[in-house]
């Protein structure tokens, strides 16, 4: 039997099972196959904290979702088109989000009495009409995979534990992947268990030949190949190319990198990351606490090096003394938010922009910071080699915020080529700038007004630097009230000066009333749904800050030069406190703080209600 | 009897042929502490002892936190950090980590190493960062003005303790063994030569040394080591540690004791061969934690001298060998290769 092919624009993946299912491993390589083929996609990894939160129960589902799809897409997707769940709680759990009319696999052989009580099904939902407006395909996924692994040398539950590669060869049937990699990936991660790569891959070849051969699946789905501008493209992860972009400031500054961490979810992966890459010199230090790996990482700026400490919100809370003596001292030094569901441990694994307050104010006395945003995993690459900038050219701390969308979240990446990324190297101060030879630590370059950076081991150059009040040039002890309104309000304008670019705003036709504005990982969303808007006839523009310390100059223009203005945030309005304090302008904000993403559909109905409200 | 391998710890610093005096480590700036500090001394002991490292001035960095004593770094022309509460040990970590090539010093006090600090002071021992950290024990607040420390004894009335403390007290010496120091030492600041003796054999050893000095605050707690200066007492209750010799004072003598540990006996009818011999390079830091002990509760005699003194390799050089094994394996870093590293694909 010829199966019918069907052409898609775009498709919309969820994977959902227990936390020990493999679901994450799954999209993952769904992902790379999806790469690979030449699609745009987005992902959303979205998993608990716990390790292994009890098998079976709702708090226990982990999902992995993706889009894909044949021109740029901007987010990992409102509504899945496909479900596949491994059990009743990752039907439950996810079904909610899931439209009518979409595809739901189910593997039946979990959907027993027990595990239906565990999460409140009093009968099997495939077997009542209840599922009656989805396309549901009841596949025994488990029993499948057991039935094809039968010939190999494993117990049952060796055996059973490849189901999720069953599941993935099955969508990747479905939706024509290439599977070449995925085979050799699993050779590879099982190189030291020749056994279990062959089950893997047996395993993931019965899901594809089931997919082909059941009558369970008519049609199978082509999504062609997305036309992105030309270049070499690999996919990343936002801890990922936050990771390579320290590594980049790190070469683009001729400074080794040294990082003081303390492992967080979801920053860890910067960690791992840059520890596998000391043969670029980089000192990675796994700290006994948040305070250390700050103090280490600015005890290395002090002597010369780009110090970098990685944390979440809870981390920052504890590191903000620390922060502050980098501000005080005037040393260079990069502070990565991977922000997180708060206050206190809030929900480590799900998303939030909660920390631009703590990042603009949350140390004592007057200590500005200047503050940069991604707004794309991939741009976590730019976003960190823009910070280092900063931090070394006005010998300053910087905050990188990122966020858990952006860290686990993935992206097709066009790689920059490396004759094009900034040179950021500024020079040690290696002579005396008094007079008779004196050298005056805090005698300031007059258009930066960063202070000189001369390390330990230049001769002559021996000074003494700290968190007491310094006499404005040389440094000295001074409690001398004119002295410090001098120093605070000098190190303020060194910061208000920082030569940051002027805000874009995308507004093709030039006549949009209403501008939406955002910052940090909304970006896609917005996108999106300006997309929308645009496509139905409405108008808006729309504009991102990357730069939340100090804003564009011209942000307070661009702000006052539309009839409204409004700011989605995932938080209660933190930006907007800022801008209507500092512009007096009325912005509107629509706040969600639920853990998750916008979705581009709610952000379209959100900008079209303002539009209305004339 | 134990014998060091190396004591190389000045070996990756830059020396200088110039000819150095006290006054070139000597600061502009005007030293603040209280008339009759304990500080003073100390000060002037280090001033006077740098130049006979030999060393580059612009090499020698002071790390302090916060307190009386962690003023030290404004007072010597070197490079120096004057930091915040108790961090000082993480803050040189960063900077003797990634810079074999100077030589980094900790100067911290009982509050700021012991209370607000002591996550950092352990962790920067057991890790053997390549420092020399001088603890200045006067066993009270200074700075915030006499409030009780983690190494008052316990009933000690003070301004926030009218009815006594409650806590026992912190013993530096044994608390840093348990941390696996490699060089663990006790000085007193009134004996310049005895604390240059410490600090000679301190800054020959490659990694952490802990040197506790009991330092004398006459404001809030004076006389608090009075009995190790009193010229009547001070030889008898004083047992002085010197490795390879017998551990004695003028009147009494460390010995074996029958359950195992040891005892502090009367000199006169001890046979010299019954004396213990102070074996401080001993890898076992069993005998030093003993030793540590001697002095309490009462501090009727009390080892001074250096209790453990081991090799074991810095954490600066682990390091840098990793760092160097890293491109021996795979050549130095390539950005393109770097980004070029998963899987790719090419449009257009």
């Amino acid at each position: 039997m010829t199966k019918q092919v069907q052409q898609l624009d775009r498709v919309i993946i969820r994977f959902a099972g227990d936390s020990g299912d493999g679901m994450q491993l799954t999209g993952d390589r769904f992902t790379a196959g999806t790469a690979e083929f030449g699609n745009d996609l987005s992902t959303l990894p979205n998993f608990p904290a716990e390790i292994r939160a009890p098998a079976g129960t709702l708090p226990g589902v982990s999902s992995f979702q993706l889009h894909f799809a044949d021109h740029d897409i901007l987010t990992p997707g409102d509504a899945p088109n496909v479900l596949v769940a491994m059990n009743p709680a990752a039907l439950k759990a996810n079904l909610g989000d899931l439209p009518r009319g979409a595809d739901i696999i189910a593997n039946t052989d979990e959907f027993t009495k027990r595990n239906l009580q565990k999460v409140g099904y009093a009968a099997s939902p495939l077997d009542d009409d209840s599922l009656s407006e989805w396309r549901v395909h009841a596949v025994p996924l488990t029993s499948l995979t057991v039935k094809a692994l039968e010939g190999f040398d494993l117990s049952k539950k060796d055996a059973e534990r490849s189901k999720n590669m069953f599941a993935l060869g099955l969508l990747s049937w479905l939706y024509h992947r290439p599977t070449e990699q995925t085979i050799k990936f699993l050779e590879q991660k099982f190189a030291r268990k020749p056994e279990l790569a062959k089950a893997n891959i047996a395993a993931f070849q019965a899901g594809w030949n089931y997919g082909e051969t059941t009558e369970s699946f008519s049609v199978s789905y082509e999504v062609k190949p997305a036309r992105l501008a030309p270049g070499v493209y690999r996919n990343i992860s936002g801890n990922q190319a936050l990771a390579y972009g320290l590594i980049a400031a790190s070469v683009q500054s001729k400074l080794p990198l040294f990082l003081g961490s303390y492992p967080i979810t979801p920053a860890s992966d910067i960690l791992h990351e840059l520890s596998k890459h000391k043969r670029f010199g980089i000192r990675t230090f796994q700290a006994e606490d948040e305070i250390a790996g700050v103090g280490a990482a600015l005890g290395a700026a002090f002597g010369g090096a780009l110090g970098v400490t990685t944390t979440s919100g809870p981390g920052v809370a504890l590191k903000a003394e620390t922060v502050g003596l980098a501000v005080t001292t005037e040393l260079p030094l990069i502070i990565v938010d991977v922000q997180r569901a708060g206050p206190s441990t809030g929900m480590p694994t799900k998303t939030e922009q909660t920390d631009l307050l703590m990042a603009m104010f949350g140390r004592n006395g007057e200590s500005p910071v200047p503050i940069v945003a991604p707004m794309s995993p991939s741009d976590c690459f730019d976003a960190a080699v823009e910070a280092a900038r900063i931090a070394v050219k006005y010998r300053t701390p910087v905050m990188l915020l990122s966020d858990g969308y952006l860290a686990n979240g993935s992206e097709p990446w066009r790689l920059p080529e490396i004759s094009d990324l900034p040179d950021i190297s500024q020079e040690f101060t290696t002579e005396p700038n008094g007079e008779d030879g004196a050298f005056l630590p805090f005698k300031r370059d007059p258009e930066t007004l960063a202070r000189p950076w001369a390390i330990p081991g230049t001769a002559g150059l021996e000074h003494r630097i700290g968190g007491i009040e310094k006499a404005d040039g040389t440094g000295n002890i001074s409690y001398d009230p004119n002295n410090h309104d001098l120093m605070v309000r000098t190190r303020a304008a060194k910061i208000d000066g920082i030569d940051v670019p002027e805000l874009a705003v995308d507004d093709p036709d030039g006549d949009a009333r209403v501008l939406v504005l955002g910052w940090g990982s909304t970006y896609g969303p917005i996108a999106a749904a300006v997309r929308r808007i645009r496509k139905s006839g409405g108008k808006v523009a729309q504009a991102h800050l990357r730069h939340l310390n100090p804003l564009p100059a011209n942000t307070g223009e661009v702000l006052k030069s539309y009839d409204r203005v409004l700011l989605p945030e995932i938080n209660l309005g933190q930006l907007a406190l800022l801008l209507r304090a500092r512009y007096l302008v009325d912005v509107i904000s629509y706040n969600r703080v639920r853990g998750l993403p916008f979705k581009a559909e709610e952000l379209a109905g959100v900008i079209q209600d303002v539009i209305d409200s004339d | 009897m134990t014998e060091l391998i190396n004591g190389k710890g000045l070996s990756l610093i830059p020396k200088t042929d110039a000819k150095q005096g006290l006054k070139d480590f000597k600061s502009d700036q005007e030293v603040r502490w209280c008339p009759g500090c304990g500080d003073y001394a100390i000060l002037a002991a280090v001033q006077s002892f740098l130049p006979e490292l030999g060393l580059r001035r612009e090499n020698i960095v002071f790390v302090s936190g916060i307190g009386c004593s962690s003023r030290f770094p404004y007072y010597l022309d070197t490079y120096g950090f004057h930091s915040i509460h108790g961090r000082a040990p993480a803050i040189a970590t960063g900077l003797a980590a990634s810079r074999p090539d100077l030589s980094v010093w900790v100067i911290t006090g009982d509050g700021d190493a012991l209370s607000i600090g002591g996550n950092h002071l352990i962790h920067a021992l057991r890790r053997n960062v390549n420092l020399n950290i001088l603890l200045f024990n006067n066993r009270i607040y200074g700075l915030t003005k006499g409030q009780y420390s983690p190494t008052s004894e316990v009933g000690k009335i003070t301004k926030s303790t009218p009815m006594g403390s409650l806590d026992k007290p912190f013993n530096p010496i044994s608390l840093a063994l348990g941390a696996e120091a490699s060089f663990v030492a006790r000085t007193l600041d009134s004996d310049r030569k005895h604390l240059q003796s410490v600090l000679r054999e301190a800054t020959a050893h490659r990694g952490a040394s802990l040197v506790e000095i009991y330092q004398n605050c006459n404001i809030f707690n004076d006389n608090a080591f009075e009995q190790l200066k009193d010229p009547e007492v001070r030889d008898d209750i004083t047992l002085r540690l010197e490795h390879g010799q017998p551990i004695v004072s003028a009147t009494k003598a460390v010995v074996r004791g029958a359950n195992g540990g040891i005892e502090v006996v009367a000199r006169d009818g001890v046979a010299e061969d019954q004396i213990l011999v102070h074996d401080a390079h001993h890898p076992d830091p069993s005998l030093a934690f003993a030793l540590s002990r001697l002095d309490e509760p009462a501090f009727e005699h009390v080892p001074v001298g250096i209790f453990r003194q081991v090799d074991r390799p810095a954490y600066d050089v682990l390091m840098a060998e990793q760092l160097d094994e890293a491109v021996a394996q795979k050549g130095p870093g390539d950005l393109s290769e770097l980004l070029l590293g998963g899987d790719t694909w090419r449009i257009g």
